[in-house]
């Protein structure tokens, strides 16, 4: 099939996802990714394959969120000069997944001649801490060798001009976050430019993944970004099950929503309190952290952890809800909103707070768009994307999820977006709670049919941050030939270095945890 | 101002008892005197270093201080820099790229100092194990006294393991 009047013929990957994929050559990904552009579409993600000993060469693969749903292309590359057209020009996005790519394989993205200037030839995940012609991600690349660490002298871009300054943040920053490095360049209290340097949490997980079995790799999925477990081994069991053709039981996939609405919630909440925190009202963190609390705990005595991790397996779900759990869980969801409710209020009606927060760290529509944002923070800058409204899969194709959606793009705005979004996953959990009391068919797992070597699959699910893509290629033996995860703060970091401009540096803890971002997910 | 007033007394006392120490969380014997452990364990100073982690201990660290748990009551806060610090709490295997930056930590902190690696990863390397980019457990890089498991452990089993870094009875 032909998607955006291209010439490109698709096909449309087995499974519950709309997605669909195709193979070109460079002059036809790039006029696929203009007429994604064009078409008000959206750059996802970008990664590379060593197929060195099936095709003799390597391969680039590009995710495109459209209308229609998921397009994924693939650009075969030889094996002596791998190397394909640079997106950048058409989606600034890619700048960071191909540096990514070019550190992790050695296939690189090249700009065209009159752009040559430009070309970023900075890694990206590669600090110094092993050498330039090390790709750990080549199939014939031994990745438990351990190397020798070094500082590294990253070349940040100079702000130069009369009283400029910089001011270095990180890696380890002040509280308790994940590492980082910001290099601010201010004038007095002004934010002239942010330039992030991130990549210090790589921990090599997608060669760790080629050493475990299919079976298992929910597991190693759910624990790329903590906070986000449940998207992430939904959107990997997505993947296994597409490529193994396994429908699991209807049952499961309204338990997985449950606990996928249950992380929004938890996550929002503390984001919520931590957002208050951050522009001094400290009863905000105590009220919100306690419903926090509250919960993980049901979390844990209902579904049996706190985070949620290991829940959701290929084939279903690893628990069931017990009897009296659909009541306990009412009773609390019943609680939190009218709590929620109070606090909003009180929020609102705080003037110190909402002085704060308004028209602080504003990301402009249009420049949300021009930087592929999706997720939460996209939705407070008018990008109506959420993958639960939108082409959704089983069981949100059947709930008509309400997208939360704002035009400011301000802190007030994300602020908004969490409250609105805490309540509609409410009403959202209590349809699904319905369902599952009335539903008879008790199944929860479809055990995984054996993978044919070299079968292909993806998922792509909406957490609570935004949309997690994993991309999926069995090995033989019940291996894994190459998992790609992908998270939404790929695309979200670089619109943060833009909201902070002209804002003070005081205001950039709050501007930074109202877009709270994932370091560990794009590090990988 | 009125319904943020009622709100707070309404919500009135949540603190819940602290967990006891567990000398089988030891990695080392405790090398500080008792004089010494009196005094800190009135007045502890965390820093938290993120070496790694996959942001799941991170949040259960942040739940320490939330009105159950309640961390701060008992003398125990976290502080923005280690040369202000007697414990080191670490997260995560620790990444190839972190490795420096967790020695530094260290090394700025003052002597009597204490490391307190955190979650299976902290512990043992975890699901992630070693490799060009990992160097495994914590005490592959820097010297540990308490090692608490758990992916990630509960807040309860965090604070036992901090009270444990502190505690004087011998393993």
């Amino acid at each position: 099939m032909k998607l955006l009047d291209c010439a490109l013929e698709f096909t449309a990957l087995p499974g519950a996802l709309a997605a669909y994929r195709t193979e070109c050559d460079a002059a036809g990904l790039l006029g696929f990714a203009a007429a994604v552009k064009d078409s008000g579409g959206r750059f996802i993600a970008l990664w590379g394959s060593d197929e060195r000993d099936r095709q003799g060469g390597f391969a680039v693969h590009v995710a495109f969120g459209i209308a229609a749903g998921l397009a994924l292309v693939t650009l075969p590359l030889t094996a002596d000069r791998p190397a394909y057209p640079s997106l950048e020009d058409i989606f600034p996005a890619a700048n960071r997944q191909q540096r990514a790519t070019r550190d992790l394989f050695g296939i690189h993205a090249e700009m065209a001649a009159n752009e040559a200037a430009h070309d970023d030839q900075r890694p990206w995940l590669r600090h110094a801490n092993w050498p330039a012609d090390f790709f750990p991600l080549r199939r014939d690349c031994d990745a438990s060798r351990q190397f020798n660490t070094a500082q590294e002298d990253y070349a940040f871009v100079r702000v130069e001009g009369d009283g400029v300054h910089e001011i270095p943040v990180g890696p380890i920053h002040a509280g308790i976050i994940e590492p980082g490095h910001f290099r601010f360049s201010v004038v007095g209290e002004k934010v002239l430019r942010l330039e992030q340097r991130l990549g210090w949490k790589h921990k090599g997980i997608e060669k760790r993944f080629e050493q475990m079995p299919l079976a298992e790799g929910h597991r190693l999925a759910g624990r790329i970004s903590g906070d986000s477990t449940v998207a992430y081994a939904w959107a990997y069991c997505l993947a296994a099950e597409s490529l193994t053709g396994c429908t699991p039981p209807p049952r499961a996939l309204w338990l997985r929503a449950l606990l996928l609405e249950r992380e929004r919630i938890a996550n929002h909440l503390g984001d919520l309190g931590y957002l208050g925190n951050d522009a001094a009202l400290a009863f905000g963190l105590s009220q919100f952290m306690r419903l926090r609390e509250d919960w993980l705990r049901l979390s844990a005595e209902f579904f049996g952890h706190r985070l949620l991790m290991d829940r959701i397996v290929p084939g279903g779900v690893a628990f069931d809800l017990t009897a009296g759990g659909d009541e306990k869980i009412l009773g609390q969801c019943a609680s939190i909103e009218r709590e929620m409710h109070l606090l909003k209020d009180i929020y609102d009606e705080h003037a110190g707070l909402q002085d704060r927060f308004l028209t602080t760290g504003r990301l402009a529509p249009e420049l949300a768009t021009a930087l592929s944002v999706s997720g939460l923070a996209g939705r407070a800058s008018s990008q109506a994307w959420d993958l639960r409204a939108q082409n959704a899969i089983a069981p949100y194709n059947q709930l008509d999820v309400r997208i939360a959606s704002h035009r400011n793009g301000d802190v007030a705005a994300r602020v908004a977006v969490r409250f609105e979004e805490v309540f509609e996953s409410l009403r959202v959990m209590r349809q699904i709670l319905v369902v599952l009391t009335d539903d008879l068919c008790r199944d929860l797992i479809e055990p995984l049919p054996a993978a044919r070597d070299g079968a292909f699959g993806i998922g792509w699910i909406e957490g609570w941050r935004g949309d997690v893509l994993v991309a999926l290629t069995a090995g033989n033996a019940g291996g894994i030939r190459r998992c790609h995860c992908h998270d939404p703060s790929w695309r979200i970091w670089p619109a943060l270095e833009h909201a902070v401009m002209g804002n003070i540096v005081p205001d950039f803890p709050l501007i930074n945890k109202s877009f709270n971002l994932s370091y560990s997910g794009p590090d990988l | 101002m009125l319904p943020l007033l009622k709100q707070i007394f309404l919500t009135g006392f949540k603190t819940e008892a602290p967990p006891l120490a567990d000398a089988a969380l030891r990695v080392t014997a405790q090398r500080l005197e008792q004089a010494m452990l009196r005094k800190l364990g009135r007045a502890l100073v965390i820093r938290h270093v993120d070496a790694g982690s996959c942001n799941g201990c991170e949040l259960e660290i942040h739940a320490l201080n939330n009105l159950y748990y309640n961390l701060e009551a008992l003398g125990i806060r976290f502080a923005a820099s280690p040369r202000h610090a007697d414990l080191l709490l670490v997260t995560g295997p620790v990444a190839s790229n972190m490795k420096i930056a967790l020695q530094r930590a260290h090394a700025a902190m003052p002597e009597p100092k204490l490391v307190v690696a955190v979650g299976d990863c902290g512990c043992s390397g975890g699901i992630f194990g070693e490799s060009y980019a990992s160097c495994g457990r914590v005490a592959n890089v820097i010297a540990v006294d308490v090692a608490v498991p758990g992916c990630p452990p509960t807040p309860l089993a965090l604070m036992q393991g901090i009270l444990t870094a502190i505690d004087g009875h011998p393993m």
